[in-house]
């Protein structure tokens, strides 16, 4: 190992930084090294989308029956067997299965992505939380493919949206983005230590569907009995209510029912928030999400120097 | 000389889980690390690697050679300690191992270049060079799970090395496809070392890392016995194979029966012409009888092994106490230089070693005709 370094010009490496590997890394270099990564993340998110569609003749298609059957099974049930009359109850289920869709996507199939990835985490480097953001990615391809079909269901049904509010929808997807991203990286970290967190998860998504105002109407339901006693506010806690309350907002409209009882009293499907305060709801929840995303990075960069040899 | 990889200290522990303790329910019922054993997998170990320089990993299975070499790459961290990487580092613990199967050549290539931190655009540059090294040009369009075991590690050995990484940490993955790829990548690791890169290279194959390295250390469960020049680490390495005491644990216990305890020639010197003959007197020492084969090992200046010969062929029977054998080499066919013999005897099923001494002697062979290569090789010619 003779040291004439001269020979080689071209490898230098006086002025290159010395990367220190032990030491934990900071939030912000962190951050850095994903950004540095993002074409992996592309790579990842398309080859995901086309590993799923490339042996199935109908391709993308079969993303949208099972979305599709299951609103056709809630409208089966809420509108013509329970007859809730609500009027387009097709938009308003689907504006609000949209977010729904989209959040469980992200939530369940990133807390199984490193265990199930485990050949790569073991064997390359590179930022784990790629693999978690890849899902959210892909759940993204998604949902503006549902988003699609809904615009085409609604240009079909005659059912404009509120023009006026469609500046609020970019605000509440991104509050949707940084909550599922946060408990996506929270639970992939937490399911390499505890693989019962994806059992726990499932349940617990399911639970969640049911306190979020996708299938009947808040303000129908829930509104009056809470505000009967002072405690709408515990409803709100679900953050995924407000977004949901959005999407249904700027893509259902403001749409009032008579009821089909003696007085003929109307009754309003949605809550007459104004702009402002959806604006302000949104805002909220995406300043909540980042902070929830930091927090569950700072989690998962605790956990991740381990996850080799867990897995 | 700077140096780019600079491992100060390193611990690893790794916890094994006894039983099934992988659920909440077991870690709520039997809270504390009561179920776990940790296992010191590294223990201080601290070198480092200049630029340009070509360092070996010995050590046998599970003593922690991969371990170290995953936390060179970022796949692990360590307990305790710092690694410092200067430059850009392609590690390769496994060919293909960012492949996904369903998706075609071409589309891995960018995928796993894309993991080792490569931009799209120069991926763009030399994808020409990777499918040409990997010589699938038919196949690069069908999925990698219609490849072959053959094809797939060289795909992945293609993009490795066309990623122009200042550091190849590689582990034990050389040992891929038919001869003549091996020869491909081998030749393509000796460019690398032309072009002043750093190689870090694992291997169980103590030849390998003779004929390719400048230097090697030596792991033993988890502790570095030896940093040196590759002869001397190989043969630290391959005595400690024997369960020879060694300058860090003197404490275990000798399993060694025999012993090479001297060679000499009749004549006294080891200098002889090419063609002609020499007779080797080994000394012995054994605790008790053993019966085994005898074989003897040349290797070249440049640490290449030149031969070896076919233990079946030369069984002996070795009573207790000291005793000498002739060892004769009816003719030495090689070319002038310095070589170095290693002299052994094996088990009589040739796969482990009963005894072993590296460069017990060194062989001055001198050769006054003018032909070249390796071997002198002889020619008859007469009209026929």
């Amino acid at each position: 190992m003779s040291s004439e370094s001269s020979d080689w010009p071209r490898r230098s490496f006086h002025e290159r930084p010395a990367r220190v590997l032990s030491a934990r890394q900071s939030l912000r270099e962190r951050i850095r090294s994903i950004w540095a990564a993002r074409e992996l993340l592309l790579y990842l998110i398309t080859a995901d989308i086309k590993i799923k569609y490339k042996n199935s003749a109908l391709g993308m298609v079969w993303s949208m029956v099972a979305p599709a059957m299951q609103i056709g099974i809630y409208f089966l049930v809420f509108q013509v067997i329970l007859k809730n009359g609500v009027p387009d109850y097709v938009i308003m289920l689907w504006s609000g299965m949209l977010v729904w869709h989209f959040f469980t996507n992200v939530v369940t199939n990133s807390t199984s992505v490193i265990v199930q990835r485990s050949g790569i985490v073991k064997k390359v480097s590179f930022p784990r939380e790629i693999l978690t953001l890849s899902i959210v990615g892909t759940s993204v391809v998604y949902f503006a493919i549902q988003f699609g079909v809904l615009a085409a269901l609604m240009l079909l049904l005659g059912h404009g949206p509120a023009w006026s509010l469609v500046w609020l929808l970019p605000l509440a997807f991104l509050a949707v983005v940084l909550l599922a991203s946060a408990l996506g990286i929270f639970f992939s970290a937490i399911n390499v230590y505890f693989r019962d967190t994806g059992h726990m998860v499932d349940v617990g998504i399911n639970l969640w569907f049911w306190l979020t105002p996708i299938v009947y109407s808040y303000e129908r339901t829930v509104a009056p009995t809470l505000h009967a006693h002072g405690l709408a506010w515990l409803y709100l806690l679900n953050p995924v209510t407000p977004i949901v309350l959005t999407f249904q907002r700027v893509l259902y409209g403001d749409v009032t029912v008579v009821a089909n009882t003696a007085d003929h009293a109307t009754l309003d499907v949605l809550p007459h928030w104004s702009a402002a305060q959806f604006a302000a709801l949104n805002g909220i929840l995406i300043g909540i999400g980042v902070v929830l995303c930091l927090g569950a990075m700072h989690v998962f960069g605790r956990l991740q120097g381990n996850f080799a040899e867990e897995l | 000389m700077d140096s780019v990889i600079d491992v100060r200290n390193i611990y690893k522990e790794f916890r094994l889980h006894q039983g099934r303790h992988k659920n909440l329910k077991d870690r709520i019922l039997h809270p504390g690390q009561g179920n776990v054993k940790e296992l010191k997998v590294l223990n201080d170990v601290s070198f480092s690697v200049g630029a340009g320089e070509t360092v070996g990993v010995l050590g046998r299975n599970g003593s922690g050679k991969s371990t170290l070499l995953k936390c060179i790459c970022g796949v692990l961290q360590p307990s305790s300690g710092e690694i410092a990487i200067r430059g850009s580092l392609a590690g390769l613990l496994e060919l293909g191992a960012g492949f996904q199967p369903e998706l075609s050549g071409r589309d891995n290539i960018y995928l796993s270049a894309s993991m080792l931190g490569l931009s799209k655009k120069t991926v763009d540059a030399v994808f020409d060079d990777i499918v040409a090294f990997s010589e699938l040009e038919k196949f690069i369009d069908s999925p990698v799970k219609f490849y072959s075991s053959g094809m797939y590690v060289r795909l992945g050995f293609a993009v490795a090395v066309n990623s122009d990484p200042d550091i190849l940490v590689v582990d034990e993955v050389l040992a891929v496809g038919d001869e003549r790829f091996q020869a491909k990548c081998m030749d393509r690791i000796r460019q690398f070392q032309a072009e002043g890169r750093t190689i870090l290279l694992v291997s169980h194959s103590a030849d390998q890392v003779r004929a390719l390295c400048d230097r090697a250390i030596v792991l033993e469960k988890g502790r570095m016995i030896s940093d040196a020049p590759a002869g001397e680490s190989v043969r630290v390495f391959r005595e400690h194979l024997l369960g020879q005491p060694s300058m860090s644990d003197s404490a275990a216990p000798s399993h060694e029966t025999v012993r090479v305890t001297s060679v000499a020639t009749t004549s006294g010197q080891f200098a002889v012409r090419t063609g002609s003959s020499i007779s080797l007197e080994v000394s012995f020492e054994a605790l008790q009888p053993a019966d085994g084969c005898a074989v003897v090992e040349i290797v070249n200046g440049r640490g290449e092994l030149i031969a070896r010969t076919d233990p079946s062929r030369n069984p002996i029977s070795l009573s207790r106490g000291a005793q000498t054998f002739s060892f004769v080499l009816p003719v030495v066919p090689f070319l002038d230089g310095t070589y170095a013999l290693n002299i052994g005897v094996t088990s009589l099923e040739g796969n482990s070693r009963l005894a072993w001494k590296e460069q017990a002697a060194q062989l001055e062979v001198t050769y006054d005709g003018r032909g070249a290569g390796l071997v002198a090789l002889s020619l008859d010619v007469h009209p026929s």
